[in-house]
């Protein structure tokens, strides 16, 4: 056993940095460390710089353009970005769909959609969900009857992630109500201009507006719109969940939020002495940063069975749910460490040009929002209830 | 031994119930936490006409009650309808500063509702420690001037006075000093809080105010208030938690998954088990706290430290958990149960997070 990166990985883990340290715009680095909503026009910015450079699509395997990274350095990379502060590479086309087109799009599809995605002509987002299934997604209603060269479809969609930005949907359709639910469904691209779809906001309880819910009354898409074969798109969205284990831990956002929290305990005070002395503090702190040293290692245990091509397997799960409950609890001991200035909603300060009182230190004023934010973390890609299900079923046989 | 609560008490409960169903629906209380002020004057003048402040005061300063079972049971109930107008932070507890520093005519502006005083004891936002206070009171020849600044004073704006601690020359211990809001030399900055409300930064500079009580020897008086401070947030959590339960137990009889109501699923079944009998347990720390609010200080502190760490622990986690047995509509402003998990975590940012009561209660 050698736990140590080479020194490959090493140079390799360098020139990221460099990369990062030349490109990455000192604006927006400190809106993403500030744990506020990433923009439109950031994300976008970053998706261009990564595209010029050949690293947009880094998880995908070079025979469609990927840049061929070990699952090693496609874990470096996401350590850094983060660390950096970079805009989370938006992942409901780039690494999510692309696989789907892939491994089951017809040619057309794969030369038509996969370099829109990097160039930026579309924004895809993800219509699974719906009011009715959410957790039970095989029960899903929306139906697509097809109509000569063109599906129909009729129903709702909901929770659809920064829809509000997005150009295109890929959506899980009722195409047989006839037989066992999951035999019935089909996936289909869907262009969100199309006459009959509606798209409303939903605010979240921080008061933000990232999702959506979208209306389909009576939409025309075309028949070659749909991947794979009709009723078999339930294969296609689960071997889509089976692959998204790169980066799902969230190690490197984790280790950037004890990095923070390490500060701030030295700077915040308590009992007028630094938070860091608290013994509570510490004892709270030092324990997330145990659980991320072992899921570090976790994270690449996993990874490595991946790269000796073990098949897609339930280990996602269990990095879902650490992973996602560890972000949790970072962003619960920095609100802890801010003390009262939790309670201050100043989104304000970080408006170009402010210069009045700041309450929360610098670049925290966001916190408390991003705190209750992240509950969401637990809940969507599958919620950690259902996580929890598939581990007993798939690797404990129960 | 007899937990049932009085005659009175009930009947004081059931009125806040009727005033929060009647004048205070859910979009009221949204539009005041999010308004400049940080709650609703009319609202809060109509809470004092019914006594609800009153409530809060002994009988010789004026009011009919000030037990600390009056106390929970007032805060108790405005926790169940999320009330955010600020009858803890700008009537009971500056008031019982003004009451116990012969101010009886302020404190009875304050019992009716027309008049207003924020309580300033914090200049370090991110401690719960109020006892070293940096803003210095020099003597004039008129009076005295205080300069300095006070931190997250909540409710602040709009307020008649203030009441601030700070240090004087003379004397090694804390004093206590009113001031009027439109004194000169008094600048605010004031914000919104995330679970709606407001708070202000405010500094000092040469302010003219005047001494509350001896020089120097404020403390048993600031660490008094802040008890009942401490226990009222601690009942409304209370009461913010009943109904997050209740929510969260409707939610789990009427959402269907897998062709079945959520509350069929035993995981989730035990979860729910689970979060109320830590609601029980927080249930018996108030009750203690508020028992012993009258005992002697060291009784007194022990009981609300007890009971403001076990608010702290559990209030959290419940927000949290039933967040996450709600799913995706938890998570909305739409829906009444984030507001409450947001009021309810913020609990633990005033008068001492969990971590500090647990410290003070293993110290004491
Ligand atoms: C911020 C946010 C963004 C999202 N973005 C998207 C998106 O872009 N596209 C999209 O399609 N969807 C999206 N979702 C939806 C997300 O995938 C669903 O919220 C999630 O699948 C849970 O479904 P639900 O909300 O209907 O909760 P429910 O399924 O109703 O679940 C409620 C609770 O019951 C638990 N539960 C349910 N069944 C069981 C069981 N059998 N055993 C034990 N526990 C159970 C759940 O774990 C949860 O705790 C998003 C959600 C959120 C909150």
């Amino acid at each position: 056993m050698d736990l140590n990166f080479t020194e490959a990985d090493q140079a390799f883990r360098q020139e990221v940095i460099e990369f990062l340290n030349a490109e990455l715009p000192a604006d927006i680095s400190r809106r993403v460390h500030a744990d506020l909503h990433v923009s439109k026009e950031d994300t976008e910015f970053w998706h261009a710089v990564l595209h010029k450079r050949g690293w947009l699509t880094f998880n995908w395997p070079k025979s469609f353009g990927g840049v061929g990274w070990s699952p090693v350095q496609q874990f470096i990379f996401e350590e850094e970005c983060a660390a950096a502060g970079a805009p989370r590479i938006l992942p409901f086309g780039l690494k999510m769909l692309a696989p789907v087109l892939m491994a089951f799009g017809s040619k057309e599809q794969q030369e038509h959609w996969l370099p829109r995605m990097c160039d930026g002509t579309d924004w895809w987002c993800q219509g699974y969900s719906e009011p009715g299934s959410g957790s039970d997604l095989a029960s899903l209603k929306t139906t697509a009857v097809k109509q000569g060269d063109h599906y129909v479809i009729n129903g709702q969609k909901t929770w659809t992630t920064l829809g509000q930005h997005a150009n295109m949907i890929f959506c899980l359709v009722r195409t047989n109500s006839e037989c066992k639910p999951q035999a019935g469904i089909s996936f289909i691209l869907v262009d969100l201009a199309t006459p009959g779809i509606e798209m409303r906001p939903i605010r979240t309880l921080d008061g933000g507006q990232e999702v959506n819910e979208v209306f389909f009354t009576d939409v025309r898409v075309p028949a070659s719109n749909l991947v794979g074969e009709e009723n078999k798109g339930w294969t296609y969205a689960k071997y889509l969940l089976a692959h998204e284990r790169n980066g799902i831990a969230n190690v490197g956002i984790s280790g950037q939020k004890l990095a923070r929290l390490k500060r701030l305990s030295l700077s915040q005070k308590r009992r007028g002495k630094p938070l860091a002395d608290d013994p509570l503090f510490a004892a709270r702190l030092a324990r997330l940063e145990i659980e991320l040293r072992n899921l570090e290692t976790t994270n690449l245990r996993v990874l490595d069975e991946f790269s000796k091509g073990a098949g897609p397997g339930p280990e996602s799960s269990m990095l879902k749910i650490i992973g996602s409950e560890l972000e949790q609890n970072f962003d619960d001991l920095t609100r802890r460490a801010l003390g009262r200035q939790a309670q201050a909603h100043m989104p304000e300060v970080f408006e170009p040009g402010y210069n009045g009182p700041q309450v929360a230190p610098q670049d925290m004023a966001n916190q408390s929002a991003a705190y209750f934010n992240k509950r969401k973390v637990s809940i969507y890609g599958g919620s950690n209830e259902i996580q929890k299900n598939i581990i007993t079923k798939m690797i404990l046989g129960l | 031994m007899d937990f049932q609560p009085t005659e009175e008490r009930r009947m004081l409960a059931d009125m806040i119930g009727k005033f929060i169903q009647n004048d205070y629906p859910m979009k009221a209380r949204l539009t005041a936490g999010t308004s400049a002020l940080g709650y609703c004057p009319e609202a809060y003048s109509k809470m004092a006409q019914l006594g609800l402040i009153g409530a809060l005061f002994d009988e010789e300063v004026g009011g009919f009650g000030g037990s600390g079972f009056d106390i929970a049971t007032v805060f108790t109930e405005l926790g169940k309808g999320l009330v955010v107008e600020p009858l803890n932070d700008t009537a009971m507890t500056s008031g019982y500063i003004l009451a116990h520093t012969d101010q009886l005519e302020l404190v009875e502006q304050i019992i009716l509702g027309q008049k207003r005083v924020a309580l300033g004891l914090i200049e370090n936002g991110a401690d719960y420690d109020w006892s070293a206070p940096e803003t210095l009171a020099h003597q004039t020849g008129s009076g005295w001037q205080l300069s300095g600044m006070k931190t997250c004073m909540k409710f602040a704006h709009g307020a008649d006075a203030l009441i601030v601690s700070a240090q004087t020359q003379s004397a090694p211990g804390i004093s206590l000093f009113l001031i009027e809001a439109a004194a000169a030399g008094l600048s605010e900055h004031s914000f919104q809080t995330v679970d709606g409300g407001n708070a202000c930064e405010i500094t000092l500079h040469n302010t003219p105010a005047q001494l509350l009580g001896a020089e120097g020897a404020a403390y048993p008086l600031i660490d008094a208030a802040a008890a009942r401070a401490t226990l009222a947030v601690c009942a409304e959590a209370l009461g913010v938690m009943e109904r997050i339960k209740d929510m969260t137990i409707d939610y789990m009889r009427t959402r269907k998954q897998f062709g079945s109501v959520l509350g069929k699923f035993q995981a989730l079944q035990h979860r729910v088990a689970q979060m109320l009998l830590e609601i029980e347990q927080a249930q018996s720390a108030v009750i203690n706290a508020a028992n012993d609010l009258q005992s002697p200080t060291d009784e007194r502190n022990r009981a609300i430290s007890a009971a403001k760490y076990s608010i702290g622990r559990i209030g959290c986690a419940v927000a949290e958990e039933a967040i996450q047995l709600h799913g995706g509509i938890g998570m909305t402003w739409e829906y009444d149960l984030g507001h409450f998990a947001k009021r309810l975590v913020m609990i633990d940012h005033e008068w001492g997070d969990q971590d500090f009561h647990l410290i003070r209660f293993s110290e004491s």
